[in-house]
């Protein structure tokens, strides 16, 4: 990693801390628990690394490990969308709930 | 192709935060929830077709395995075991970016550049702890390790010093990169190092470590991001490391407690401060009088506690708050932001009984209504309707923002005995004149006095 690449990345990361500070501060408390499974679920992205280790073909080592980090990470998008999906279906107003 | 995998990663980058801001209303949150969800997939198939992926069989069953294992929890998991089932996930989230880590440092060693070092150095030492104290959360949580604080002599003088090991060896592995024992002992003292962390934390304290972990497993991600020099996972652990530590934030300041307390403090263990001493007596209510004052009454407000939770209790008390409401009474729900074990965690399970969510205030919007408030029922809290967090200066939960149920013409504490809270501190609030205690599992309690009312 040359600084330069390392510089760059550090501009992505601070204006994205700036970004989340703004845009997560604005979700009121009702809905924080979804929050917390939607940014778990969303930040198994690292999903994507774990892919290029399982499939790179470098060892048996590193295929391994990145097989179990598939495993790991895939629980999290798959688990994390369809329980916030769960919980947020339920918060409904007055009018919407039928009997 | 490799530009179309990075138009992928910028797609989904953007759908990411669409998704998060779309969570500041209920009523635009499942949408937005499902831009981000596309935008996943959009980035996973921009990595499957990526050069550098050569064989598919372990990619493939990776992908099968994961996405059973998390359907089947998703879909089958109580919504009471919330906390439990969101720590793991903490857990499997960091323990991805570990291993994603491990197997980059075992590929490249030596010849790691010391900021690749330092990314991966990051990226298992977060993922280390998380993935660890995740799984002493969920432990607590579930009941496999008793959740009051577990404390020994010398415990903060060992954890600091465990961390200032950890990190020594971080720093010299930036120079000596190939010392790869070094790095092997890092990865394993960050992974006792979570443990320990957790060790002396009390269960009512795990919205704060909950938050702390949802943190950390985020910024693990957000250092692969680096290791990998790889945007979108930059950007979307960021996103999920800033979201937890506002969340931690937003828990020490509901308890009026630094993170260093909450980590260092073992709240409960030791009663420091001093509680007032409660004098009085504990005045018992029947079931009869309680639904008539309920049934007559012009509001009566719902405060749930960690109780109602463990009691199931949260569709009985729909059923009730229906029954007054259709009696003309106005029913409220008065949610603190601790309350129970994770943020949010009330909120859920009554919008899971069908509570709508209009009827769910914060603190700062329900407490100026309890003195025009006839009746509050308590459901299994305590510390957060602790009138001594107001009154005594000297007491261990000083300055804690409450929900002021004492101001109502008339309090009910729905609880399963006589002991005292989980904190162990004693409550005034059960010793005054206008509270009365209705003993007894909050699920039957409320039972009865829905049947209580319909004889009213």
């Amino acid at each position: 990693m040359s600084p330069e690449a390392f510089i760059s990345a550090l501009y992505v990361f601070a204006l994205a801390a700036f970004l989340g500070y703004q845009v997560i501060s604005r979700v009121p408390p009702l809905l924080h628990t979804p929050l917390m499974s939607a940014t778990n679920a969303i930040s198994a992205i690292s999903l994507v690394g774990s892919l290029v280790t399982a499939g790179g073909d470098y060892n048996l080592t590193s295929t391994l490990l990145g097989f179990a980090a598939v495993i790991a990470a895939s629980i999290n998008v798959v688990g994390g969308f369809m329980i916030t999906d769960r919980m947020l279906k339920m918060f409904r107003r007055k009018e919407q709930i039928q009997h | 192709m490799a530009y179309f995998s990075e138009f992928t990663y910028l797609a989904a980058s953007i759908l990411f935060i669409f998704g998060l801001k779309a969570l500041s209303h209920p009523d635009t949150a499942r949408r937005g929830m499902n831009l981000a969800a596309f935008g996943m997939l959009l980035a996973i198939i921009g990595t499957l077709v990526r050069h550098e992926i050569l064989r598919y069989d372990w990619i493939i069953a990776g992908l099968v395995i994961g996405s059973a294992i998390g359907a089947a929890m998703s879909i089958w998991m109580p919504m009471t075991a919330m906390p439990e089932r969101t720590a793991l996930s903490h857990s499997f989230g960091a323990l991805a970016a570990s291993l994603v880590g491990i197997s980059e440092y075992y590929r490249h060693g030596a010849e790691l550049g010391a900021f690749k070092m330092t990314a991966i150095g990051f990226e298992v030492m977060f993922g280390g702890i998380t993935v660890t104290g995740s799984i002493m959360a969920f432990a607590k949580l579930s009941e496999l390790v008793r959740g009051s604080p577990i404390t020994y002599k010398g415990q903060n003088i060992l954890n600091v010093s465990l961390f200032v090991v950890t990190a020594v060896i971080f720093i010299t592995l930036i120079f000596l990169p190939g010392s790869s024992a070094l790095f092997y002992t890092m990865v394993g003292l960050s992974f006792l190092f979570g443990i320990l962390l957790v060790l002396p934390i009390g269960a009512a304290d795990m919205p704060v470590v909950m938050s702390l972990m949802n943190s950390y497993a985020g910024l693990a991600s957000a250092a692969t991001g680096f290791a990998l020099s790889n945007n979108v996972l930059i950007i979307a652990g960021t996103l999920d490391g800033f979201s937890g530590f506002i969340l931690s934030i937003l828990m020490c300041k509901a308890m009026n407690r630094s993170i260093n307390n909450v980590l260092f403090g073992a709240f409960g263990a030791e009663a420091s401060g001093t509680a007032t001493q409660t004098e009085g007596v504990m005045r018992e209510v029947s079931t009869e009088d309680v639904a008539v004052q309920m049934a007559y009454a012009r509001q009566v407000v719902f405060v749930p506690g960690y109780g109602m939770a463990t009691a199931q209790a949260q569709h009985v008390v729909r059923e009730l708050a229906e029954l007054l409401e259709a009696r003309g009474v106005t029913v409220k729900y008065a949610i603190h932001p601790v309350a129970g074990r994770m943020p949010g965690h009330m909120n859920v399970l009554l919008a899971e009984a069908n509570v709508p969510y209009s009827s769910l205030y914060e603190l700062e919007q329900i407490n100026s209504e309890f003195p025009t408030t006839d009746v509050a029922i308590v459901i299994g809290a305590n510390d957060v309707v602790n009138p001594d967090a107001r009154d005594n200066p000297q007491s261990p939960i000083a300055g804690m923002p409450i929900l002021e149920v004492d101001r109502a013409h008339s309090v009910v504490v729905l609880k399963r005995g006589r002991g005292k809270g989980f904190s162990g501190l004693e409550n005034p609030l059960f010793f005054k004149p206008n509270t009365g205690m209705l003993y007894g599992d909050a699920k039957s309690s409320l039972s009865s006095l829905t049947h209580a009312v319909q004889q009213a």
